[in-house]
């Protein structure tokens, strides 16, 4: 790539801080320059992005019929699996999969329900009430 | 305290950190590209069965952690490295490590670092940043992608360094022992393994998932994505590899524009072995890989979609894996000057 051809696109990282790449200048000397991003990325992220607000919207819909508990809305809002949540909890993968059961996860501990607020970084009245806020 | 330490943007985490841990003992010599060559960093490599955000993991640099250790280990520095099972016993170790005048590379994973933007944040754990300093509660922080340096306290640090999911840091931390010395001498000796090595891991890894002839089966794949995956499965997939490919911390092109600038530099230390000239194949590589991905963004804004897309899509990586083949296959017969 030619130095002249880094793309500048803007992208969300860009406001924030602008990257390395690497290209060659008129002697086909290889030099550094900065990138404020470009656009063929910038639609693989929201492509990336879309396909999650999909995962997220169905797995709300799935607690408001009451056919899951909020745990997986969180899973999904949080982009983990059932692996990395079992690394942030403690919890083991099979007690977690019984917690996506609505009947369960509304008899579970203060404490347990706890653990899974830390995990989403979230307050455990937001975890019962599939409350967000924005960070 | 605040160690002696200048922040240094690169474009890749771990080659940035390696070159700026090493950049006082090196005089600076030891610049991203060369700790990138010289740690075997290029590679290519097609995992379908491990999931990467419901997309298959598809890699165009070598495992985390291999280009600090091999880049140490070729030039003779000798390297501590420490993982943790208590988070207390990893924040009193970093801290002795800040009253020792060492500033250290952790691994850390990106989902709840503050300072990425949020669209940028996924339950990525092998990125690589410095801490160089502490202030109260605060650590001083250089990641190597961003322009400045950064703040967080030891809450957020913690958190990063214990991060959850494939390949947890688990506290990781490392720094070289001593500010040793680096030779020219060495350094030549350094460039010649690390490209060693790295023709290795492009063209002699056996079956077909890693290097050249994992570009080659990825291409054939694609192929079938259409049919296989149905047309909007596969255009996330391709929008993963572009991501792979692109994103920051790869310097574009799939970080073969990084090794491109790493032949131009071994060349200065070993003139006369064609090295300027092979640079430029890895040049024409990137810019067909950035090419490819203009094509695969087509399909996935769902510009275009038709299965002679798909196949113009793999006969591109078909083309590359091609072009890198001969590439390495030139660095393999080097007689060394």
């Amino acid at each position: 790539m030619k130095k002249d051809d880094v793309p500048q696109d803007l992208s969300s990282l860009g406001k924030i801080t602008k990257e390395v790449c690497y290209a060659t200048d008129s002697n086909g000397k290889y030099v550094t320059e900065l990138s404020s991003g470009w656009d063929v990325k910038i639609t693989a992220l929201d492509t990336a992005w879309g396909d999650i607000e999909k995962r997220i919207a169905a797995a709300k819909q799935q607690v408001l019929d009451g056919k899951a508990s909020p745990l997986l809305f969180f899973l999904e809002y949080r982009l983990m699996d059932i692996a990395i949540l079992a690394g942030y909890t403690g919890f083991w993968k099979w007690q977690i999969k019984r917690h996506l059961k609505p009947g369960v996860f509304n008899n579970l501990s203060d404490n347990k329900l706890q653990k899974y607020a830390e995990a989403f970084n979230i307050k455990v009245e937001d975890l019962k009430t599939m409350t967000v806020h924005e960070d | 305290m605040k160690i002696d330490f200048e922040h240094r943007q690169a474009a890749h985490c771990e080659s940035g950190v390696t070159s700026n841990l090493l950049w006082n003992a090196s005089g600076g010599k030891i610049t991203e590209p060369l700790a990138f060559g010289i740690g075997a960093g290029l590679f290519f490599a097609y995992i379908p069965l491990i999931k990467i955000n419901n997309g298959p993991a598809i890699a165009f640099r070598t495992m985390p952690g291999h280009i600090f250790n091999r880049t140490c280990k070729s030039l003779n520095i000798p390297v501590a490295r420490k993982k943790f099972s208590s988070k207390e016993k990893a924040q009193a170790f970093l801290d002795e490590c800040l009253d020792n005048g060492h500033a250290v590379g952790c691994q850390v994973g990106v989902y709840y670092l503050p300072y990425f933007p949020k669209e940028y944040r996924f339950h990525f754990n092998a990125h690589n940043l410095i801490v160089y300093g502490k202030d109260g509660d605060n650590y001083l922080v250089s990641d190597p992608i961003m322009e400045g340096t950064n703040v967080l306290d030891s809450y957020q640090l913690e958190r990063v360094r214990f991060a959850k999911g494939a390949l947890s840091p688990k506290g990781h931390i490392y720094y070289p022992k001593e500010n040793k010395d680096i030779t020219d001498d060495q350094i030549k000796q350094a460039i010649k393994s690390g490209i060693k090595k790295n023709v290795y891991n492009m063209l002699n890894i056996p079956g077909s998932f890693a290097g050249v002839s994992g570009i080659r089966n990825t291409g054939l794949k694609i192929k079938k994505w259409r049919d296989r995956l149905g047309l909007e499965k596969a255009g996330l997939y391709l929008a993963q590899m572009v991501r792979m490919q692109e994103e920051i911390g790869t310097g574009g092109g799939g970080f073969r524009y990084i090794y491109g600038a790493f032949l131009q530099e071994a060349d200065v230390y070993l003139p006369g072995n064609q090295l300027t000239e092979i640079s430029s194949i890895f040049t024409k590589a990137g810019d067909m890989w950035r090419t490819a991905a203009v094509h695969a963004a087509g399909i996935y804004k769902g510009r275009i979609g038709s299965q002679e897309d798909f196949n113009t899509m793999g006969d591109y990586l078909l083309e590359i894996a091609a072009v890198e083949k001969a590439a390495f296959e030139t660095l393999k017969k080097i007689k060394w000057q």
